[in-house]
């Protein structure tokens, strides 16, 4: 079990590792990953704990007896009941804290699925540029991502919360402009020794455009670092929503999520614990497997065990 | 020096094992090791990587890995180094035998000035105060041949070349004026011209130190030149222990037969090298009889069924040498086959 | 030494600028004006007001203008307090935060080197594997999660000691908030010494200086423990830089008047001139943070001095 400090170093490997042979090579590679995964223990546990908190979000709500947002008259402020329909009970407006907690989850999802997809997107294209234009441009944009690197990202989230805040699923896209850094050292690093390759230079000679081809050859090579970059990043940027959520920027009324229920959970602890305690157990939850996941692939992946 | 003690000898490994528990089953790195070593006599201990020559002196510093247990009695000088207790052992480590290890760049602290890691070995084994012990340091650094050693004593490790930093591993081992030294590989990272600098620098301090050194290596070109005994070891067991000038004379295992006839020599026309066939033994599931069997040309069925056992053996014409032990049912057959016949001469193989 | 820390002082310039440039323009780009969420203003005060901070200026004038008063140490108005300046607010909150921030710096460290050594040096056996589920959890579960509960259970049910507020400053209002924003980096650093020691103890080096004889004490704490702890204390420049950005929720959740606090309140105000100030600030401190790590690493590593 070795959980990685921090992502950059988690797919730092991946950034030094030469690109793979593009004919036919990689789907066997995925499948002996896939095959490593399923043997790690954690792993296969954490996965089946996310894919069910994720099933549950997506499918229990429009089965329960109450919805997220209509107050439930007979049971303000209840406590988790089996009776009552309530089974995580109810907040001070009479909400139903399942109902909620899985919108929330849902809303935390997206979000995170949002801000990731921007980040892997921009990161292939700036890596992929950077990598292909080479020489000074890429001196340049790479020093560029160590500076980037050396500066807190949550103070430019707050920054950008101050501009994007009327709009929380903006705001997460914009979130994941800041996260592209390590996938864009990624492609580059790939970019790079794909270029020098005899398919590129024949094309090159051919007179084709040879930008879409890298791109395109790239595309399978990224499977692993891609899929575990999502998955160190969806949990990194699920709690930066709770953190922003919890501090009174992000998620406002009537949408809801984790971080929000936490944050209104945390105000009355004491009288209501189950309030906090639900919507936190599901954060941890999701976090934990997700960090066991992250972990598996990683090792699954890793081009030095090759 | 040598008369008084010399009933009683310096090293004496008995009945000596060394097993590491790994997932995939028991590895038996050394198997009821018997040898010994007289004051002031130089051994070499030679085998492929895997023979467990590495991990039998590894054993008895106690720095074998976590999972490595050793069996059977080492002593130095009378007392058993397996039966002291850590501190016990660690006051007779360093002071009254030294390590050289094989790796010149990695052996030294890179954080430490290189006075640091000398003097600290005499502040910690007599006492010394910081000053007198750096002087002792600098002394030594002189006496092993390091040009400027005022201003080396101030550097770090990655000042240094590889050859300079050779020369401070050895004097770190020397400063206690130990009893036993034992050099892991001393020459193997360093160049040519290097290796034969260090070669004779051992050479020198044996003669000048009265220090007993086990000279560890793979090759047998090293040995010709500084080693009074050889023992050669497979698959963790000693097959030929003999004089350096009856081994090179006529080596009588095969396997020591066909290290001979690896090294590369001029004095044979072609100065063809032959390498030895198949790979080191498994040592989680040893070869029945004799661990060599599989990989030497004279073996038989009574080699596949029964492991011979290492004791002298007269060689044709000759009277049996006291000094001499093999482990093999034919002897000397590679001596007489006809290729390896014309085994070089030590001073063949150290001019070659 | 000297030279080396000069260089770095250099490199850390365009880092700086970088940062600076970035914060001022993502919020003078920012759709609408610092004044528009206020009730509308009649025109003549909003001019009078885009003057008073020049707003009325050419962009690049306005940035020039910025970096000017910057380099006299000046980070420039607050647009909603009038009271006090950026730099002022920032001189009454920082004691605070610096406060909480440092003694969690220290904890932290002592806790993830202990940790981390311990951890190395009884590899796989019982405690291991609990200090390595209790860091798990504070590698996973964020601060403010813990925070509420740990109020819960000391301050309220126990009452060992108070739910939050700075009080006279004294130990027991430290302990919650210091204690939070330590842990995630207690066992980041952990798993880094640990990782680190087992790495170091499995060199040539440290067999060199068990061979000598030494003893395991001096082993580790001579030998191992300085090249063990390089990249912990390449970590110590970004752990400055989250305990920093880190103690913003905390000092929320805790009710401590630092900086954090400030910052949270002028960006729900929309206070662009608070808001920028501080961001500056809080990079200024950090880049400043990371320079003092890198000469300690230079410290540790005589390899890197040369460089």
């Amino acid at each position: 079990m070795t959980l990685y400090v921090d992502k950059r170093e988690a797919l730092e490997p991946f950034a030094k590792h030469e690109a793979d042979a593009v004919q036919g090579k990689p789907r066997s590679l995925t499948r002996d990953a896939m095959r490593r995964l399923f043997s790690n223990k954690a792993a296969v546990v954490s996965l089946v704990v996310f894919v069910l908190i994720v099933g549950t979000a997506l499918i229990l709500p429009p089965f329960l007896p109450y919805d997220y947002e209509t107050p439930d008259w007979a049971a303000f402020s209840a406590p988790p009941s089996v009776e009552s329909g309530h089974y995580f009970g109810t907040d001070q407006n009479g909400r139903d804290l399942l109902a909620r907690t899985l919108y929330g989850t849902q809303v935390s999802l997206l979000v995170a699925l949002i801000a990731t997809t921007v980040s892997v997107v921009v990161g292939v294209l700036y890596g992929a540029v950077s990598g292909f234009v080479g020489g000074r441009v890429d001196a340049a944009m790479m020093r560029f991502v160590d500076v980037m690197y050396a500066l807190p990202y949550i103070l430019f989230v707050i920054l950008l919360m101050v501009i994007f805040g009327r709009n929380v699923y903006l705001l997460f896209a914009a979130i994941g402009l800041l996260e592209w850094l390590t996938m864009a050292r990624i492609v580059r690093g790939q970019t790079l020794s794909l270029k020098e390759r005899e398919f590129v230079e024949a094309a090159r000679a051919s007179g084709v455009s040879t930008f879409p081809i890298i791109l395109r050859h790239i595309v399978p090579n990224l499977v692993g670092p891609v899929v575990i970059f999502a998955s160190l990043t969806i949990p990194e940027i699920i709690v930066t929503e709770s953190f922003l959520s919890y501090l009174g920027f992000g998620v406002q009324e009537p949408l809801t999520s984790l971080g929000t229920l936490i944050s209104e959970g945390a105000d009355v602890l004491e009288v209501m614990p189950w309030l906090l305690l639900f919507p936190g157990a599901t954060l941890v939850a999701l976090l934990l497997s997700l960090a066991f996941i992250g972990d598996g692939l990683r090792d699954a992946f890793d081009p030095k065990d090759r | 020096m040598t008369s008084a003690s010399s009933s009683a000898p310096l090293l004496e490994l008995t009945g000596y094992s060394i097993r590491f528990a790994t997932p995939d089953g028991e590895v038996q790195a050394v198997s009821g090791l018997d040898l010994t070593l007289a004051e002031g006599e130089t051994l070499a201990i030679v085998g492929e990587s895997g023979s467990g020559k590495s991990q039998c002196f590894n054993g008895m510093f106690g720095l074998l890995a976590r999972n490595g247990r050793t069996e059977g009695q080492a002593r130095l000088a009378g007392a058993d180094l397996l039966a002291l207790s850590p501190k016990a052992l660690d006051a007779v480590r360093g002071r009254d035998m030294a390590m050289v290890f094989q790796d010149p760049m990695t052996a030294l602290n890179p954080a430490l000035k290189i006075k640091r890691q000398l003097s600290e070995t005499l502040e910690v084994h007599q006492g010394l105060s910081r000053r007198e012990a750096e002087a002792k340091s600098l002394a030594m650094l002189k006496r092993v041949g390091i040009p400027e050693a005022e201003r080396r004593m101030n550097q770090y490790p990655h000042e240094l070349s590889g050859g300079m930093r050779q020369r401070v591993v050895i004097a770190m081992a020397l400063l206690c004026r130990p009893k036993l030294i034992v050099a892991d590989e001393p020459t193997t990272a360093l160049d040519v011209t290097i290796q034969a600098q260090i070669l004779e620098l051992f050479r020198e301090l044996g003669q000048e130190m009265r220090t007993a050194l086990v000279l560890i290596t793979h090759d047998l070109g090293v040995v010709a030149g500084v080693a009074d005994r050889v023992a050669v070891m497979y698959a963790g067991r000693i097959v030929e222990e003999a004089g350096v000038d009856a081994l090179f004379d006529a080596p009588a295992h095969p396997y020591a037969a066909a290290l001979l006839a690896s090294i590369p020599r001029i004095d044979r026309d072609g100065g063809s090298v032959e390498a030895i066939p198949g790979r080191p033994p498994n040592l989680i599931h040893p070869p029945s009889g004799c661990p060599f069997h599989p990989r030497c040309r004279f073996a038989d069925e009574r080699c596949v069924a029964e492991r011979p056992p290492l004791e002298p053996v007269a060689r044709e014409g000759h009277a049996i040498d006291a000094g001499r032990r093999v482990a093999c049912w034919h002897p000397f057959a590679a001596a007489r086959a006809g290729s390896a016949a014309a085994a070089p001469t030590p001073e063949a193989v150290l001019h070659g | 030494m000297l030279g080396f820390a000069f260089r770095r002082l250099l490199t850390a310039i365009p880092v700086v600028l970088i940062a600076v440039t970035a914060c001022f323009f993502i919020l003078r780009l920012a759709p609408g004006g610092p004044f528009d969420q206020e009730r509308a203003l009649p025109p003549d005060i909003l001019a009078n007001l885009r003057a008073h901070y020049e707003l009325d200026l050419p962009l690049y004038q306005q940035y020039l203008n910025y970096l000017w008063r910057l380099l006299q140490g000046d980070l420039g108005p607050s647009f909603v307090t009038k009271d006090y300046t950026v730099g002022e607010q920032i001189a009454i909150g920082l004691p605070y935060t610096l406060t909480v921030g440092g003694l969690a710096f220290l904890l932290a460290v002592v806790i993830g080197v202990a940790a981390g050594i311990y951890g190395a040096l009884y590899q796989n056996k019982g405690l291991d594997y609990v200090i390595a589920a209790a860091l798990m959890i504070g590698l996973v579960v964020p601060n403010f999660l813990v925070a509420p509960i740990l109020q819960l259970v000391f301050g309220v049910q126990l009452a060992w000691l108070p739910v939050g507020g700075w009080g006279d400053g004294s130990w027991p209002f430290l302990v919650l908030p210091v204690f939070v924003l330590a842990f995630p980096h207690a066992a980041r650093i952990s798993r880094l010494m640990r990782g680190s020691m087992i790495e170091v103890l499995n060199s040539n080096f440290i067999k060199t200086a068990r061979a000598k004889g030494i003893g395991a004490r001096r082993t580790v704490l001579r030998h191992a423990l300085k090249p063990a702890l390089t990249p912990v204390v390449s970590y110590l420049g970004p752990a400055a830089g989250y305990l920093l950005t880190g103690s913003i929720v905390v000092e929320e959740i805790f009710g401590i008047p630092g900086i954090g606090r400030y910052f949270i309140q002028a960006a729900l105000n929309r206070d662009y001139g608070m808001v920028l100030g501080t961001v500056v600030f809080y990079m200024l401190l950090i880049v400043l943070l990371n320079l003092l790590v890198d000469l300690a690493y230079a410290l540790l590593d005589p390899r890197v001095r040369a460089r």
